[in-house]
């Protein structure tokens, strides 16, 4: 069977045991993802399959996960390093910034750094405090770094290849509240461009784009804008860094208008980021400002929180219908 | 000042060999040193020395926007670059010029980037496996752990073949030893039993600080409690440097794990040119040291074994060559184009570098036709 219906812990397992058959030097490194498959199940069984050696179970510390992880591939190897949960990756935020990011120039060409972070990110699993963060912006904002994050099964399982085949540092987020829901994967597909966009759903009268956990409250939102006569057309960012703007100005010069949605507070954020770019480059073409839907500029609340402060279809069709009443 | 019992000692303050219990087992290395590979130990540090003046002056004389003297700490340096062997990597901090000089390193590198030239910007593999510097303090400590990591699931490393097993050393500082990531490499070394030697220059000062603010245990101790062997040398003691570093790095690629080698040497000037060490340590403890000086206490040695004044002169000369050479050639350096600032971000192609260097280049362009 090509096509299988599976997870999206299931399909990045894939896609790593498919990069690891590819290629020798592909290494996993994390803490607990040995025996125990990781936290979220994500390399479970690839410790069996390829031995002590590929699949390092690693001392508690992420600044030496990621450092050491420099050092292994300066001798050739290709690690994959798991961070356990989003906000566990700042121990490690020097050696992400400092040096993975600014090495490759640091060497005028001499070395290439691939090493791909995998990052569990996002909100909407009830946990405490630290594990339910979106801290992309850092890394996007930080040059030498590439940050991607697939929003399905299937994305998942060709983009963690892509990222692994790739040359540069790549910040992979995994989107835990999809990491359960089933989909088709194709174990044909190859061959897209990591950092592409994609319309997920064609619509005419406004553009809702998003990435990573908000794609399937997008498309929810536009179900519902559709029962109410609006035609949303929804895009998936899929890479945060480089962004693939070709489709979204696309989009907006066909719908006029831009909703921006996603979990990371929206402050100086990615969602900001495009905006500025999409007003540049499309201005003549915008009926309404765009606008964005985030999560507060606050901490990530106590669980029991989270589904106010995380932005839902009801937010997101605030917003829609805020545009369109220009 | 900071010397211990245990501080291991090859080559007394006057020059003579020290014969004991605790220099036997290094003796040997020394025995096995030719004439020639004595008188290398020398030269390097005197030239490296004169180039030290020669980048100092040059910063003074605005060519340069900052030095890092590595004065008083040729010794520590010269004995652990030799004991490393060809295929060995070595990952310095970014006060060890005599070790990339060793290494082939063009000193003119160095120079470069502290011109505002580059980053660094040669290539290790093309340099005898001479790392480039990092300025973050202690982050190398990291990358040298997992480069050993590497040579480990190479399988270079314990196989009975001692030319062909590789080792990784890595210097740090004292004030280095007070930074997690020095923590972290040596859990991670000796989670993993890496075949690497950490090599610490203790120069008693990180900056401003003294070390009894970063230490209340001699530093050689603190990686026993990491479960990796220490060991303390008289780091002003070039023999000791060079023997103690051999013995230990001999045990790193024979498999025997990581070890950890407090060099107790000092910075005989300032942290850099733009530090001011009068305001914060007093003459008494610099005429210690100065008494202490590695470079004359070898040519004590060199002379008790024959050497002549020919022979200093000779190295003396050679010092001053390559201090006008450094000269001549940090004056003709060119400013690099502009195009460096987009070429080697990414190795893959990135539409925001295309973007961006195409537009510096239009803007630019627009400036030449507006004077056209």
């Amino acid at each position: 069977m090509s096509v299988e219906s599976l997870s999206m812990a299931k399909a990045i397992n894939l896609g790593l045991r498919k990069a690891m058959e590819h290629d020798e030097k592909v290494i996993l490194m994390g803490e607990d993802i040995g025996p125990l498959g990781g936290v979220f199940r994500v390399t479970e069984g690839l410790q069996a399959q390829f031995g002590l050696n590929r699949v390092l179970d690693t001392p508690l510390a992420e600044s030496g996960i990621v450092g050491t992880a420099i050092g292994l591939a300066m001798r050739g190897y290709r690690p994959v390093c798991e961070i356990q949960f989003d906000g566990f990756i700042f121990p490690g935020f020097d050696q992400i910034t400092s040096q993975l990011a600014k090495l490759t120039g640091r060497h005028e060409g001499s070395l290439s750094l691939p090493v791909v972070i995998r990052v569990p990110y996002g909100g909407h699993i009830g946990a405490v405090e630290h594990h339910q963060e979106s801290p992309e912006a850092y890394f996007a904002h930080t040059p030498g770094l590439r940050v991607v994050t697939p929003s399905t099964p299937h994305d998942a399982y060709w983009m963690i290849q892509e990222a692994i085949a790739g040359n540069d540092p790549v910040l992979f987020f995994e989107p835990k509240s999809r990491y359960w829901p089933k989909g088709d994967v194709d174990a044909r597909a190859s061959g897209i461009p990591l950092h592409t966009s994609r319309v997920v759903r064609e619509g005419t009268e406004i553009t809702l784009l998003g990435y990573g956990p908000m794609v399937n409250v997008l498309l929810a939102a536009a179900e519902i804008a559709a029962a109410e006569g609006t035609s949303c057309e929804v895009i998936d960012l899929r890479s945060l860094s480089p962004v693939d703007y070709e489709p979204i100005v696309a989009s907006v010069q066909k719908t006029g208008r831009l909703v921006i949605a996603q979990e990371a507070p929206g402050f100086v954020s990615v969602g900001s980021e495009i905006a500025a770019t999409v007003t540049e480059r499309a201005f003549y073409s915008l009926e309404s400002p765009v606008l964005r839907v985030a999560g507060f500029d606050t901490p990530f609340p106590p669980a029991k929180l989270e589904t106010v402060y995380l932005p839902d279809a009801d937010r997101v069709l605030e917003a829609v219908d805020r545009a369109m009443a220009y | 000042m900071s010397y211990t019992a245990a501080t291991v000692q090859l080559l007394s303050p006057e020059g003579e060999l020290v014969a004991s219990d605790a220099t036997a087992e290094y003796l040997p290395y020394i025995e096995k040193l030719s004439d020639e590979q004595l008188r290398e130990f020398h030269r390097q540090m005197v030239v490296i020395r004169r180039f030290d003046i020669e980048a100092a002056n040059l910063q003074r004389q605005g060519q340069l926007a900052l030095w890092i003297p590595s004065l008083g700490q040729e010794a520590a340096q010269v004995g652990s670059g030799y004991a490393a062997k060809p295929q060995d990597h070595i990952f310095p901090a970014y006060r060890e010029h005599v070790v990339a000089r060793i290494r082939g390193i063009d000193p003119i590198r160095i120079i470069e980037m502290l011109r505002g030239i580059s980053h660094g910007g040669w290539d290790p593999k093309q340099n005898n496996n001479f790392h480039l510097y990092t300025l973050v303090i202690g982050s190398q400590t990291l990358h040298a752990t997992g480069y050993a990591m590497g040579i480990q699931l190479d399988g270079l490393s314990g196989t009975g073949d001692p030319d062909k097993d590789e080792a990784v050393i890595v210097y740090f500082g004292d004030g280095a030893t007070s930074q997690g990531d020095v923590s972290e490499a040596l859990v991670f070394a000796a989670s993993y039993q890496t075949p690497q030697v950490f090599f610490l220059q203790n120069n008693h000062w990180a900056i401003s600080v003294p070390v009894t603010k970063q230490s209340r245990t001699p530093l050689y101790l603190r990686p026993s409690g990491f479960g990796i062997p220490g060991v303390q040398i008289d780091g002003n003691d070039v023999l000791a440097s060079y023997a103690v570093t051999s013995a230990n790095l001999d045990a790193a690629r024979g498999g025997g794990g990581p070890r950890f080698i407090e060099a107790l040497t000092y910075r005989m000037g300032a942290h850099t040119t733009s530090d001011d060490p009068s305001k914060y340590r007093d003459e008494e403890e610099l005429d210690f040291w100065v008494k202490a000086d590695p470079v004359s206490r070898f040519e004590k040695y060199l002379r008790s074994r024959g050497e002549g004044d020919a022979f200093f002169a000779d190295v003396a000369a050679e010092g001053e060559d390559l201090a006008a050479d450094i000269r001549k050639r940090t004056l003709e350096i060119e400013p690099p184009p502009v195009s460096k600032i987009f070429a080697h971000v990414y190795s893959d192609p990135h539409p925001r570098m295309q973007e961006q260097s195409a537009w510096l280049t239009a803007y630019e362009a627009a400036f030449e036709e507006g004077q056209a």
